[in-house]
């Protein structure tokens, strides 16, 4: 459970800084008047359309902690038979990261007002992204193939929830990200609301390339030191 | 919490960023069905934890029945029994108190509170609310699939769960598993809705503290709430898997029946981990908005601004934090290092410091204050002393040494019910009575809602007072019967009688409150827009109960904090959060 509670710990110094930027050592009752006259009261949609995705990718990391929690202490006990890890997943990982670095120059064409330059990044991203959960479903295939798809085996039950819950997140946002590239083909040029789309899909895309390297470190067995090492400092 | 940076939206110049766009619904379905309307949303969540809690009530009647009465419904055998347990235990802590303090009393109260016209998603307000439903349907279903609903108790520990002959092992299981995965993607939409309004959709002049501490309260709650249920997910998930394609993430090698199983090497130590680090916070989950409510309640009717507001707010945002480090003093029994033990039993004991701050302050508030014997106040003053009897057993409970014998024994159970079912009941009920007015326009009637509020509270006493004694005796929890045993000397027969018969009229009683839910919605006394004279928001809308928008065609603007009763020179006791300072003294 160390993952979880170092993400819970992450988690809480966010917030620490947050909330030590919101006056809590105020008095309230001494204070008559509007004090914060600066702020714009106005909800305006993208700070929060920002903010709600920020905190659904807090729920989601929680989510992949404590799955990552799950993997390493079972990994940690007698009976663990690592899997070979198919060489396509290296591809795969390639790919992701050329779907992020395809949404990260979309919202740049996004803000420099280039519709031409966003539709082929974004067109881009989808093609990559597509190929990245393909090439999961080979590396499925080819590890059921040699005979590990089996109940029976903790590598390779985890193995196949971990990689089936990312791909799940990836599909929830390939939708959006749908919904997006439509709607770029269809404005002549770039609406504020198109730009923040492309901005929340960029996010969202980092976030998942960022959760697959960890989970693919921890598939490759790379982060088995690390994860000694914590348990030797708990014990 | 949410690390999105303030300045993230800075390349957008204001001119092009469009308002918010407020939801207007077109026809009856949209208005009071398919509603985006927070206040909609809000009741209709209302209802359907009530309606759920209603069955587990009459399933916590059955359970005592055959506690007091062994063999007296032929019907309840030690299956039945499970089945019972299980249900009961599920629908309060999660579809009925969870719902109800996040999905209704947040929904309706932290649009009002803050000065906002709704919610900031609507939409996906209206699918949690929908989600929320199909949850309790699915769960409800688990009553009629063959088999009946699952008998595994209410915390599913594996390897027992999906084992067969535990009672609804067929079906049971599953229909238990998917409907708390429904209920977890419909409480994660409305969850982000109440996080992101808090922080985007207050009204000008509303900083964080002025808020109401009930706004606080559901606040923490829900941020935990988010963090927390993940760890639910994961496990049902895992358990599913187990459940029906045979992996074996929770499933030990075992021998079922003199027959070897295909299991092989899960951990069922995983998924108690997993599930208390889920079932700690909840506790919590559950008990901050019953905080912050309360702390509301009281000041109000103590016409006294609430003692140590800073520290209250500080205080609940400790408890939060530290909610997540003591999740395996649940787990004592099931053995560890006793290291560890030490650390979880530090931890928890930690936590009495926060929450004995919140009981001072309230005492503190009251002391002085000029008390008005309403039925909210009734509820609130109720909630306190019930809390403090239940978080006194739970310091017994949170040693290793004290726990070991007394974990698995009646003991557990009255301290449980003390401290996280009757306390947090009180309060939903102290708020209902003093939310009423502002949702329908009319009071509860006052003699049914004092009848009520002491039938409930006396009795609760006489339920669970005696059953600690019960659980010092050394009589265990979910047996079926405890006849025949030596050590269990016959009197406690005699007792557990007793506590059935009050079971039944203190359930009854609930019926008392039904009624006047539903009769005063059409002849109870009209009670204007702010019966209370209360200060915060919710109280001052142009209408009551307040229209679609909340707040006519211009916005409250928010001068002074959430507790300014009885203040020296001002010609009312209550200064209203909205009202301008005079000009003459400012």
């Amino acid at each position: 459970m160390i993952v979880i509670v170092l993400f819970m710990v992450l988690m809480a110094m966010l917030a620490g800084w947050w909330l030590s930027h919101q006056r809590l050592a105020a008095k309230p009752w001494l204070e008559v008047g509007i004090i914060d006259e600066a702020r714009d009261s106005r909800p305006r949609s993208p700070q929060i359309a920002k903010i709600g995705l920020g905190a659904f990718l807090a729920v989601a990391g929680s989510l992949f902690a404590l799955l990552i929690s799950a993997y390493s202490m079972r990994m940690s006990m007698a009976d663990w038979r690592a899997l070979p890890m198919p060489i396509g997943l290296w591809f795969n990982t390639g790919l992701l990261m050329l779907a992020s670095v395809a949404l990260h120059s979309a919202v740049i064409a996004a803000r420099c007002d280039e519709p031409g330059n966003l539709r082929s990044a974004l067109l881009a991203a989808g093609v990559c992204s597509l190929a990245f959960l393909v090439g999961q479903v080979l590396a499925w295939r080819e590890l059921a193939a040699a005979g590990y798809f089996s109940a029976a085996n903790p590598a390779s039950a985890f193995f196949y929830l971990v990689t089936a819950i990312h791909g799940l997140h990836m599909l929830g946002g390939l939708v959006v990200l749908g919904r997006t590239t439509v709607r770029s083909f269809a404005a002549p040029q770039v609406s504020g609301a198109l730009r923040l789309s492309v901005e929340l899909c960029a996010i969202y895309w980092h976030f998942l390339l960022l959760v697959w390297l960890v989970l693919f470190s921890l598939l490759m067995r790379w982060t088995d030191d690390l994860i000694e090492m914590c348990r030797g400092l708990l014990s | 919490m949410v690390d999105v940076p303030s300045d993230a939206a800075a390349p957008l110049s204001t001119a092009e960023v469009e308002d918010v766009e407020l939801y207007h619904p077109r026809s009856w379905i949209t208005k009071y069905v398919f509603s985006q309307d927070a206040k909609i949303i809000a009741i209709q969540y209302s209802l359907t934890a009530l309606a759920i809690g209603l069955v587990a009530l009459v399933l916590s009647w059955l359970m005592r029945l055959q506690l007091g009465f062994p063999g007296l419904v032929s019907f309840i055998d030690p299956e039945r029994y499970y089945q019972l347990i299980t249900m009961h235990g599920m629908i309060m802590v999660i579809y009925l108190l969870t719902a109800l303090f996040l999905g209704g009393f947040g929904n309706y109260l932290i649009p009002l509170m803050l000065g906002a016209r709704d919610m900031v998603f609507p939409y996906a307000n209206m699918l949690s609310y929908w989600i929320y439903l199909l949850a309790v349907l699915v769960l409800v279903a688990g009553f009629f699939v063959p088999g009946g609903a699952t008998g595994a108790g209410w915390t599913l520990y594996p390897p027992q769960a999906i084992l067969a002959n535990t009672p609804g092992q067929s079906w049971g299981i599953i229909v238990m598993l998917v409907s708390l995965i429904l209920f977890i993607i419909g409480f994660t939409m409305g969850g982000l809705n109440y996080v992101v309004t808090v922080l985007q959709g207050r009204a000008k002049g509303m900083t964080l503290m002025r808020m109401p501490l009930t706004v606080w309260g559901i606040f923490t709650a829900t941020v935990m709430a988010l963090l927390a249920f993940p760890a639910l997910f994961v496990g049902a998930v895992m358990m599913l898997l187990d459940r029906l394609i045979g992996t074996s993430f929770f499933m030990p090698a075992i021998v079922a029946l003199g027959e070897q199983l295909s299991y092989r090497g899960g951990s069922p130590i995983l998924f108690q981990h997993l599930f208390w680090f889920f079932g700690h916070p909840e506790v919590y989950i559950v008990a901050l908005p019953a905080f912050g409510i309360v702390s509301d309640l009281i000041s109000t009717h103590a016409r006294k601004n609430i003692f140590g507001y800073r520290m209250m707010v500080w205080a609940l945002v400790a408890i939060g934090a530290l909610s997540f480090v003591v999740w395996a003093h649940h787990m004592y029994v099931s053995g560890m290092h006793p290291s560890f033990g030490f650390f979880f039993a530090t931890t928890t004991l930690i936590i009495a410091i926060p929450t004995a701050i919140k009981v001072y302050n309230w005492v503190l508030t009251l002391w002085r204050g000029d008390i008005h014997f309403t039925v909210p106040m009734l509820f609130a003053l109720g909630f306190i002393v019930t809390f403090v009897n239940g978080g006194l057993t739970g310091l017994f409970l949170g040693n290793v040494v004290v726990d070991v014998p007394l974990s698995d024994t009646m003991f557990v159970v009255a301290h449980f019910h003390m401290v996280m079912g009757v306390a947090p009941i009180l309060v939903i009920f102290g708020a209902i009575y003093h939310w009423y007015p502002k949702v329908t326009g009319r009071m509860l009637d006052d003699a049914l809602g004092k009848l009520h509020f002491w039938v409930t509270f006396l009795g609760a006493y006489l339920i669970f007072f005696p059953m600690h004694y019960i659980g010092l005796m050394g009589v265990p929890r979910r047996y079926h019967e405890i006849s025949d045993m030596a050590f269990v000397p016959a009197s406690t027969a005699t007792l557990n009688g007793f506590i059935t018969i009050v079971a039944l009229i203190v359930g009854a009683a609930q019926l008392v409150f039904v009624f006047n839910l539903a009769w005063s919605l059409k002849r109870g006394r009209p009670a204007g827009g702010n019966p209370w004279r209360a200060t915060t928001l919710e109280w001052q809308t142009p209408e009551t109960p307040p229209a679609h928008g909340n707040w006519g065609k211009t916005l409250p603007v928010v001068y002074r904090w959430a507790y300014d009763y009885s203040v020296p020179g001002a010609a009312e006791d209550f200064l209203p959060q909205n009202q301008p300072p005079d000009p003459r003294t400012a």
